[in-house]
């Protein structure tokens, strides 16, 4: 078993009534794309907002690379290492796609608070950013608006954002969400391939692109994790079958 | 983007034009005015920095220019008492030295910005804006009941401060001082928008979430940017004060928040130059309708209303083009 | 320090949270259904002020001054309302801070026009002038009882309104859910009209109740406005019950500082310097209250997450 890069151990969270994470525990290992899914208010929100620090668990830990990262808040965690992207894009929409990724090169590398000097000069800091637009594919959008961008545009520019961080975990939710056909497409490939740099766990409902990029599953109902598996595993589960399918059925 | 500059370009040497034919012509009043706009214009470059750059809706900045005008009272007061300051623990005794007030001024207002940015950037959006503005009234009452300082009459200086190498008693000296820390100031506003805190400050405005995912805490830039843009409209009222020859409380009113806002507003909010195209435009205005009518408020307020409502790039957007970002 | 005096100073506190009640209530009411920070809502206060003066005056009937206070003002917010501020409510809340504060210019000035420079006054009516005596040998005056029974009523009625009728259903899920509200088939524009408008009249009824105790002039409402903000930071924003806390706690905390702190630092200093550094600092009190909330509850006492 390839090594464990980012886990969540025994994760717990409730609001008032609602118990949204139930003893969660699930891990992240290296070089492999690990998909959650689950019906809708399962809970799979909540969990990547502990993991990327927005929430705290009320029990449980976060912890990246064997550092318990529970404490820290989201900047802190992301500066370690975890790139979290957006189901709805958060980017500076006012911004050029090659000034949104120099943000993440900063976060990264430090040097937000450096009051002179270009942020966009000829040097390594852009050399990193349009590096990871350019593997995004984004190398004739660079100088665009991100509101300008398509939808699609935008997927691949959190993307590139993300990449800049050098991340030691990539933590997506829905990166698919709103793509058409093509797009999705697209989008799966580059996703693909990210799985080298560094592991991926996403939130995903567009389950073609599950069962196509997912190296493993794992089934959130009810704030609970019933399985965790290969694709086939999970195809082949009795219990997420009735869960999961039987919940969709009756949507 | 062109446009722009020269619009900038045009604009900044108005200013100095206006004052030297003033000089030439004989018309002090007018020379006062100059450096009236001069001064107002570096108040409102440095709450631009918070609100076009930082995106902060600070109602509160009359707390740094009355902080900065009261800088130079209490130091040119003791000076001219011949009274020490404070005797312990160390003696520190009045100036009537421009750069020694300005410093006192520079500290003291970044002090109270840091303790009011850390307070009120706890929350955002209109939570901010009432915070801030309590905390100018704070001030503001303060100044009237601590009486040593003059209380509700305010503190006049009978002689205007030294500036080395200048004879500041000299009116064209003293716009020329003005302007000189006006262009700096603005040198610094473009340096520090095009810099990556500036970079990374306005994707905060935009954005927090993007900015915390990726590692940089928006309250950290903002709060830094709060604490430069209060320094710099402290500055701004230290010369307001010693243009006056007067601090009173007034320096601290809500009023004078909302003016500061207003010449920010007038010229365009995130422009570089509009500050000052709001303060010539805010001071032409009160010389024009001012003479005109005693209520010109009611027009400058009609004025704004309809800048707000049907033209909010401001005098800048009009003259210069839309989209302007200091940064692009 | 008698109890007496105490007791008189804390209903003193009482009364003035009472008026910014009155005010935080139209205020954080207009925030929590239309999202807008209205900075003339202090004008409300001084239209109020001025009708009630001027028509009691020429009528001799505070009763009268009241009614038109509340008529005015109330007229004046819808007017606003509707030829103003419905443009703004998409807005940024820069936007709207800029809008109202030229607003203020235009009250304040137009009133300055109208009315000239000099305060006028409003006479407390005769059925209300002289005190009563309370149990424990207070003396209290007759009209600021009043006015606390007042701001009590408006309160509860206000509670009422929202809690139990049409109208203040549509208020609280138009507060949560503007979309939804005007799926229903609400006329939003009229209920936000409405909702402004009572909201003014609450400014215009605290400042024709303050009207008679203090003079009535041109910025009156002003510094009220910017306490009743306090108010709303310290209660929390959108909620009635924490506007009527915050009220009452800002109140109390700046009579109270004000009797309290003088003598707390004659304990240490010679007298006439503890009256200033007491006096001083006691106008501070307030803000520190709100800066104490700040720190522990950003979202103030009762409000929901910002």
């Amino acid at each position: 078993m390839s090594e464990v890069i980012l886990a969540a151990v025994g994760i717990s969270k409730r609001f008032d009534a609602l118990q949204a994470s139930r003893d969660i525990s699930l891990d992240l290992r290296r070089g492999e794309i690990h998909a959650l899914i689950g019906p809708n208010g399962a809970g799979k929100s909540t969990l990547i907002q502990q993991i990327a620090g927005r929430l705290k668990p009320d029990a449980g830990r976060i912890v990246l690379e064997g550092r318990d990262v529970t404490a820290l808040d989201t900047a802190e965690r992301a500066r370690l290492g975890i790139a979290r992207t957006f189901q709805v894009s958060a980017l500076a929409m006012e911004d050029t796609a090659l000034q949104n990724v120099v943000l993440g090169v900063l976060g990264a590398r430090g040097g937000a608070y450096r009051m002179w000097g270009n942020a966009l000069a000829r040097g390594s800091l852009r050399d990193r950013a349009e590096q990871a637009v350019a593997r995004v594919g984004l190398t004739n959008m660079a100088t665009t608006r991100a509101s300008a961008l398509s939808h699609g545009g935008r997927r691949q520019l959190e993307i590139a954002v993300a990449l800049a961080l050098d991340p030691k975990a990539f933590v997506m939710d829905e990166p698919m969400a709103g793509l058409g056909t093509s797009g999705s497409h697209d989008l799966t490939e580059l996703l693909s391939g990210l799985r080298d740099e560094a592991p991926v766990l996403m939130v995903e409902h567009d389950m073609d692109a599950v069962f196509a990029l997912a190296d493993r599953i794992s089934v959130l109902v009810s704030g609970e994790i019933i399985a965790t598996g290969t694709v086939d595993e999970i195809r082949a589960n009795s219990a997420v079958r009735r869960a999961y399918l039987g919940e969709e059925e009756g949507a | 983007m062109k446009r722009a500059w020269v619009a900038n370009v045009a604009l900044i040497c108005m200013l100095p034009v206006v004052a030297i034919w003033a000089s030439m012509a004989d018309e002090p009043f007018i020379i006062t005015l100059a450096t009236k706009v001069a001064i107002l214009a570096l108040a409102g470059v440095g709450l631009n920095m918070a609100l076009g750059q930082g995106g902060l809706v600070s109602l509160g900045h009359a707390a740094f220019f009355g902080i900065g005008g009261y800088a130079m009272g209490i130091l040119a007061s003791h000076a001219q008492s011949y009274t020490p300051l404070l005797e312990w623990p160390m003696l520190i005794e009045g100036s009537n030295s421009m750069p020694v007030i300005w410093l006192l001024a520079l500290v003291s207002s970044g002090l109270a910005a840091l303790v009011i940015g850390a307070l009120s950037l706890r929350t955002n959006g209109v939570y901010f804006i009432m915070i801030t503005l309590a905390f100018g009234q704070m001030f503001y009452y303060f100044s009237i009941s601590w009486p040593a300082y003059g209380g509700e009459d305010g503190l006049a200086i009978y002689m205007r401060n030294g500036f080395p190498g200048l004879n500041t008693l000299v009116p064209l000296h003293f716009f020329g001082l003005a302007f000189a820390v006006l262009l700096v100031a603005l040198a610094l506003a473009t340096l520090i928008g095009r810099s990556p805190f500036g970079l990374a400050l306005n994707a905060a405005r935009q954005s927090s979430e993007r900015v915390e995912t990726a590692g940089i805490r928006p309250y950290r830039l903002q709060l830094t940017v709060f604490v430069l843009s209060g320094m710099v409209t402290g500055l701004a009222g230290a010369l307001f004060a010693d243009l006056n020859r007067f601090v009173s409380p007034s320096m601290f009113s809500w009023q004078t928040s909302g003016e500061i806002m207003v010449f920010v507003i007038l010229g365009g909010v995130a422009r570089l130059c509009g500050p000052l195209a709001g303060a010539a435009l805010f001071i032409l205005l009160e010389q024009l309708l001012g003479g005109i009518s005693d209520y010109w408020h009611i027009f400058l307020g009609a004025l704004l209303l309809l800048i707000i409502l049907f033209a909010r790039g401001g005098v800048m957007g009009l003259i210069a083009g839309p989209g302007e970002r200091a940064h692009v | 320090m008698s109890p007496v005096l105490i007791a008189e100073q804390v209903l003193n506190g009482v009364q003035s949270g009472v008026v910014l009640f009155l005010m935080a209530a139209g205020l954080t009411l207009v925030f929590g259904v239309m999202g807008l920070i209205n900075l003339a809502h202090g004008s409300l206060f001084m239209v109020g002020a001025f009708a009630a003066a001027g028509v009691a005056s020429a009528t001799g009937s505070f009763l009268l001054g009241l009614v038109a206070a509340l008529a005015a003002a109330a007229a004046a917010g819808a007017l606003v309302e509707v030829l103003v501020l419905r443009r703004l409510y998409a807005r940024e809340h820069l936007d709207q801070v800029l809008a109202t504060f030229a607003l203020i210019l235009i009250f304040s000035e137009g009133v300055r026009w109208v009315f000239g420079s000099f305060p006028l006054f409003l006479d407390i009516p005769t059925a209300l002038s002289g005190t009563v005596s309370l149990p424990g040998g207070i003396l209290y005056s007759r009209y600021r009882l009043a006015l606390i029974a007042t701001g009590l009523v408006v309160a509860l009625g206000l509670y009422l309104l929202i809690a139990h009728t049409r109208i203040g259903m549509q208020v609280r899920a138009g507060a949560s859910d503007r979309e939804m509200i005007a799926a229903l088939g609400v006329d939003i524009g009229r209920l936000y009209t409405v909702v402004f408008a009572l909201g003014a009249a609450l400014a215009g009824l605290a400042g024709a109740l303050v009207g008679a105790i203090q003079s009535v002039q041109v910025g009156m409402g002003e510094p009220v406005l910017i306490l009743a903000f306090v108010v709303i930071v310290i209660g929390g924003i959108g909620s009635i019950k924490g506007a009527f806390i915050g009220a009452l706690l800002v109140g109390l905390t700046d009579t109270l500082g004000r009797l309290f702190l003088p003598p707390l630092f004659a304990l240490f200093m010679d007298s006439s310097a503890a009256a200033t550094v007491g006096s001083s600092l006691a106008s501070m009190s307030i803000y520190v209250l709100m800066a104490i909330v700040l720190v522990l509850k950003p979202s103030g006492l009762f409000g929901a997450r910002t």
